[in-house]
């Protein structure tokens, strides 16, 4: 069998797996956040922490509580670094310095997990599984929770309340993603992956002598790493460090889980608005990016266009033996169109074009499907968009699932749109400016300006994959990406919840026959191009200098 | 602004409250739940699925290791034992330097660009020590026999496999320097290729540790 057939077989086996997973998960989701009932573990969470979870609240309540639980987690995470070296467990490992414990501390709690250090040399057990892991958790709780506020925001009337933010995060992490997480660590321990709390041990060589290994709650980190798409890698290697991710079938498991969520999501969205049509239109065109940019992946690797691969035979710089470039190919588009962030095969060593598939995923804001909660809304706002553009076509007030799409609501959704290409434009351009950042670089030319553009691109739009050749671990990248992630993730947010607020005191408009239809293929074309216009667009001059450059060079 | 204030503290206390209770279930029950399965059901994976040969612990089969001879004085880089069955480059591998009590390999990529001036040399430089060092007795290696693997560095460093076609270029080389027939070589590492899991999943490739240990038996044999 070819490796080109091998690769295009894997990605409809883990088409079939989601299809499979789909109806059932996307059901389930929609019950666990709609259901009045609590259960045993959720009522004794809920008297600990003192809170009500009948309460509603509107959606300044709702943000303050994500604020407020976002903040005092960047604080406890950056604590918990700052005195790692006093703390027992942690392997003797050393306190972190002060600007990449915000860079970190940031990083998790926003679900990029952008990582300027080396987690085997830096993060001990404490941290690592008692704080790192946790908010790869409560990162992705937090963006479902917003994401089903949007939701309801379009499905409830005449009422400003969105739910309650306490409830949806335990919800959220108790009833999904703990369970589904439990079950794939289980079966990444299976494929290889280590759990242990070993210390730093001698395990003997072939040649003599011996090497140093760090044991640790690799898998069970590794499994919500992707089902959380948060993306931080117990190792340095990430995915492709072979105790994360030690064989095909692991690695399949791996896409499976970062995809699984933010594909049933929209499932999820169909139920709880009263039409599943509304959400498979939104599956449809999140279903089209993604394998369209998996070919076009596919077919750049596989076409190695670089001079060093014309000597080599192939791409396989950065790329492990076990997985291929098939195999890599579809990790790193999947990665890269959610959230994630992960990698299995190292990103800066891809083709010219490969590396702008990358960062173009990223740059369509991540909707397809998008991080865990992020993507829905994400392209629940830019579906506002897409009938408001038809609406100006035909010249008709737009209205989107009964609600009309007036002043304000566009409002919310273009600042929404305008937040992250303003920060990663901004943020490269001054980097690209001032003369000391561009010593990070590893390599020169378009690539140089790719490794720059790139970080940016991945910090503000909460991925955390990095062209790693950038020695990112210095007090300017520290602050400034850190920056980027807070506000890449909570000031969307911010209009996210405005919005929903704002639809959900609307009365209902009836459909009429001049009414988009929202359920049909038509539309998710013309979301699909939306998508490309809108978002993609505001890039291209950035990614003609870059990865555009470097693609046509060779 | 009082009110205020105390509504701030009230939120405030409650998020820490949350994030301490949920930290418990996520952040302690859930590892050692998934640990005590894990331990339980599969302990040579959840331990690192290390090897032992002849009572000696090797390594582990998913962790790739170099074949050096030892560093002779003035070399820095020590010279592959042609002995033994080569592995992938890892030109991405680095030392520890933050904790500096321990002496850990940090896995990791070149991260390299294809248009990189290194990356290309470094290929150049390895396309040229594969062909010269597995040409031998009459079997001249080819520039086009040498299959990507062999002069590209993994992603992690640490890749323990190499292609089948990596392997089998080897063969003649290995065969002359252990005095074994190159037919005994090359069945050996047919018995030792995996093939893509369920006919598709993955690549072939071959165990690098694997295929040196059995190398040695017979040998010994």
């Amino acid at each position: 069998m070819s490796p080109v057939l091998a690769g295009v077989l894997q990605f409809l086996a883990l088409m079939v797996a989601l299809a499979l997973a789909y109806r059932p998960l996307g059901d389930y989701m929609a019950g666990v956040y709609s259901s009045p009932k609590h259960l045993r573990v959720e009522k004794w969470i809920y008297r600990a922490v003192g809170a009500n979870p009948a309460t509603e609240m509107r959606w300044p309540a709702y943000l303050r509580g994500v604020l407020g639980f976002s903040l005092v987690s960047v604080l406890f995470l950056y604590l918990l670094q700052r005195v790692q070296g006093s703390l027992p467990g942690s392997l003797g490992f050393a306190s972190i310095d002060p600007d990449q414990a915000f860079n970190t501390a940031a990083s998790f709690v926003s679900n990029t997990n952008w990582q300027s250090y080396y987690g085997e040399q830096a993060m001990g057990h404490v941290v690592q599984t008692g704080g790192l892991a946790v908010q790869n958790f409560l990162s992705a709780a937090v963006g479902m929770a917003v994401a089903v506020a949007l939701v309801r925001g379009f499905a409830r009337t005449r009422t400003g309340e969105l739910g309650n933010f306490w409830a949806d995060l335990v919800r959220g992490t108790v009833r999904i993603l703990l369970p589904i997480a439990l079950v794939g660590a289980v079966l990444l321990v299976a494929c290889g992956a280590i759990q242990n709390f070993a210390g730093i041990h001698e395990v003997g060589r072939f040649m003599g002598g011996s090497q140093q290994w760090n044991g640790g709650a690799v898998a069970s980190q590794e499994a919500i790493k992707e089902l959380g798409t948060n993306g931080g890698g117990y190792f340095n290697a990430n995915s492709a460090h072979p105790f994360e991710n030690p064989n095909g079938l692991s690695n399949l498991l791996e896409i499976f889980l970062i995809l699984l969520i933010p594909l049933s999501l929209t499932r999820t969205f169909g139920r709880m608005v009263g039409s599943v049509r509304q959400g498979y239109a939104i599956l449809a065109t999140m279903t089209v990016i993604w394998v369209v940019f998996t070919g076009l992946m596919m077919w750049t690797e596989f076409h190695h266009g670089a001079p060093a691969y014309d000597i080599a035979g192939g791409a396989l710089e950065g790329k492990e033996t076990r997985f291929g470039i098939g195999a890599s190919s579809i990790f790193s588009v999947a990665t890269t169109l959610t959230s994630t962030g992960a990698v299995n095969s190292f990103l800066s060593s891809y083709t010219g074009f490969g590396g702008g598939i990358a960062m173009l995923g990223m740059q369509l804001g991540e909707i397809a499907p998008g991080g865990v909660g992020s993507g829905l809304y994400g392209i629940l706002v830019m579906a506002v968009i897409a009938v408001f553009l038809a609406g100006l076509m035909v010249g008709r007030t737009p209205e989107y699932l009964g609600k009309k799409i007036g002043t304000r609501q566009i409002k919310f959704a273009a600042c929404y749109i305008l937040i992250t290409p303003a920060l990663v434009l901004c943020f490269t351009a001054v980097a690209m400016a001032l003369p000391t950042p561009v010593n990070s670089l590893t390599n020169s030319g378009a690539h140089g300006f790719s490794e720059i553009l790139y970080a940016y691109t991945s910090g503000a739009n909460n991925n955390g994959s990095a062209f790693a050749g950038l020695n990112a671990d210095t007090q300017w990248f520290n602050t400034s990406i850190g920056v980027a992630m807070l506000l890449g993730r909570f000031l969307p947010m911010v209009f996210v919840l405005a919005l929903a607020g704002s639809l959900a005191e609307q009365k209902p408009v009836p459909a009429t026959a001049g009414t988009l239809r929202t359920d049909k293929p038509l539309f998710s074309g013309l979301l699909v191009g939306t998508i490309m216009i809108v978002a993609g667009l505001t890039y291209f001059p950035a990614l003609a200098l870059g990865p555009l450059a470097e693609g046509l060079a060779s | 602004m009082n009110t205020t204030l105390r509504g701030t503290t009230r939120l405030l206390g409650a998020a820490l409250r949350t994030l301490l209770v949920l930290t418990l279930v996520c952040g302690v029950l859930y590892p050692l739940t998934v640990m005590g399965i894990g331990q339980a059901l599969f302990p040579h994976q959840a331990n690192g699925s290390e090897i032992t040969s002849h009572g000696k612990s090797v390594g582990s089969s998913l962790i790739g290791q170099r074949y050096d001879l030892p560093l002779k004085k003035g070399q820095e880089t020590p010279e592959p034992d042609l002995k033994w069955f080569q592995p992938r480059p890892s030109n991405g591998l680095g030392t520890n330097t933050v904790n500096t009590q321990y002496k850990l390999l940090l896995s990791g990529a070149t991260n390299r660009a294809g248009d990189n001036e290194e990356l290309i040399q470094w290929v150049k430089d390895a396309k040229a020590a594969v062909i010269k060092d597995n040409s031998v007795d009459g079997y001249h290696v080819k520039p086009s026999d040498v299959p990507p693997d062999a002069v590209t560095s993994s992603g992690s460093g640490l890749d323990p496999a190499i292609s089948p076609q990596y392997a089998h270029i080897q063969t003649h080389r290995i065969a002359k320097l252990n005095n074994l027939p190159v037919a005994k070589v090359q069945n050996l590492v047919d018995q030792h290729t995996d093939n893509r899991i369920l006919g598709f999943i993955g690549e072939p490739r071959v165990n690098v540790l694997e295929l040196n240990i059995a190398l040695k038996a017979l040998e010994g044999a």
